[in-house]
């Protein structure tokens, strides 16, 4: 018998594991079904790439994500908007596989957040409200960790570090960086790892206008090379310019979804 | 299960980065020697001017300094993986938490064998407990070390994000590691005051296997307690 396998085909007794992916309406169940084929499955963009399925999740008592549901077709840009504790950040950070569900489900390149967390983890990157960089370190040396943690050349940092404008800081300690500066060097740990699905949580947080501008060529590169990326953001007008699709959260509910262009003010 | 192995090149990337961040914090490294030589010149009032005695205690007070300096040290070494996340950060790209579990202790362990091996010169002006054997002494304290590095990452990796973890460390950590260090002083004081009957040997034997279990079990536990 020949079956895949996570991997690679392999000709054994296992069986063909398959996933099931939804369109953006969820009308039409089952648009395609493929195996868990992992780094194969990284350079195809999907019917879907991201799918939430009633998810919740809660910290004491209180419910920061009610029950959301949506999928998100591949090379798209959803915008997620919403007040202060909405469930934004919870959203992106459970997708991420950060903190785990507490209920519902959601897949990410066909993977579970759930039980097949660093399957999803090779696939997306997120830029979260921490940084994630090492203060002691300089901004070239935070990029090599990750370059060197991913089995990756360090040959593209300087292009990258370019790419944020901080060609001119590689050398200096992100202790000595502006808010903004940092968000900058987060940018290019997200690109540096080239993700199949971005998760993008206030990118336009601490930027100067300048730095508006390159999180608008980031996501729209981003998107040309297939990526698909969700931004959870305040402002609406600036994420409407680069995203495709936009959805509202309120107290961890999905009040409303459209086009980003139709946001409702 | 390969996902889950220890791979190679993950594994010098985490020990790389670690030996990087260490670097960077150089300075930290003598205010901790220097706290280890304070509490060894405080041990040697409360023996008094006795020669003999110190003598005799001399292993005993090197490993108790060797043992409240690694707790400030291992403490610390989580801290810069707090600050900004960081350790989300690396986990999330991912990168296998046991590989960062084995570059974080044994950084750690590096880092208390020159400590160990700095206290050493401290430990025979004050107690007058020179030896011949000095590379015994050193494997000695490279094992005695490995005991401590293992089971205190691990901790410290716990307490990291608790508000009281300098209190919290050591009263995790003492218990625990009471086998190793109890070796640990038998071998140092055999080395020290000399070891007719070669009881060393057996004493040293204790503390590799102890180290064993240490850093097999410490290294399978640490996903479960840096995942959420």
């Amino acid at each position: 018998m020949i079956a895949f396998q996570r991997g690679g085909l392999l000709i054994g007794k296992r069986r063909l594991k398959a996933v099931t992916y939804r369109t953006p309406g969820g009308d039409s169940d089952l648009l395609a079904t493929r195996p868990h084929l992992n780094d194969t499955a990284r350079c195809m963009p999907t019917s879907a790439d991201v799918d939430a399925k009633n998810l919740a999740r809660r910290y004491g008592r209180r419910w920061a994500l009610a029950d959301v549901s949506f999928s998100l077709a591949g090379g798209s840009v959803l915008m997620v908007a919403g007040p202060n504790g909405s469930g934004k950040s919870t959203l992106l950070r459970t997708l991420a596989t950060a903190i785990r569900p507490d209920g519902g489900s959601a897949r990410v390149g066909g993977f579970d957040v759930l039980r097949e967390r660093e399957d999803v983890r090779k696939l997306l990157a997120l830029l979260s409200h921490s940084s994630y960089l090492y203060d002691s370190l300089t901004a070239r040396q935070n990029l090599a960790v990750v370059a060197d943690h991913l089995g990756r050349s360090r040959s593209g940092i300087d292009a990258l570090l370019e790419r944020v404008t901080l060609g001119g800081r590689a050398d200096d300690t992100v202790a000595t960086f502006s808010a903004g500066m940092r968000k900058r060097l987060s940018f290019a740990r997200v690109l540096l790892q080239e993700p199949r699905v971005a998760l993008l949580d206030e990118p336009y947080g601490q930027l100067d206008p300048e730095g508006f501008l390159l999180v608008e060529d980031v996501v729209r590169e981003l998107k040309a090379g297939g990526t698909t990326v969700i931004i959870a953001t305040h402002q609406l007008a600036r994420a409407a310019i680069v995203a495709d699709e936009a959805m509202l959260l309120e107290a961890g509910r999905v009040k409303w979804r459209g086009k980003a262009s139709e946001v409702p003010c | 299960m390969a996902g889950k192995s220890v791979r190679g090149p993950v594994l010098i990337a985490a020990l790389r980065k670690e030996l990087l961040l260490q670097w960077r914090s150089r300075a930290q490294f003598m205010a901790v020697f220097v706290f280890g030589a304070a509490a060894l010149l405080l041990f040697s009032f409360a023996v008094g001017p006795v020669a003999e005695m110190l003598r005799q205690f001399s292993a005993g007070f090197l490993w108790l300094g060797l043992l409240l300096s690694s707790t400030l040290t291992l403490a610390e070494s989580f801290h810069a993986e707090m600050e900004n996340r960081a350790l989300e950060g690396l986990l999330l790209l991912p990168a296998n938490p046991r590989a960062l579990y084995y570059g974080k202790a044994i950084a750690n362990w590096l880092q208390l064998i020159l400590l160990g091996i700095a206290l050493v010169p401290v430990m025979v002006v004050l107690y007058d407990a020179g030896t011949t054997h000095i590379g015994q002494l050193v494997l000695v304290i490279a094992l005695g070390t490995a005991g401590l590095s293992a089971p205190g990452t691990l901790y410290a990796a716990m307490t990291a994000q608790v508000r009281s973890k300098q209190t919290l460390l050591p009263l995790l950590l003492f218990p625990l590691i009471v086998p190793a260090l109890l070796a640990s002083v038998k071998a140092t004081s055999l080395t020290i005051l000399g070891d007719p009957m070669n009881q060393s040997s057996a004493w040293i034997i204790l503390l590799v296997a102890f180290d064993a279990i240490y850093w097999s079990l410490c290294g399978l536990l640490f996903s479960r307690v840096v995942e959420e």
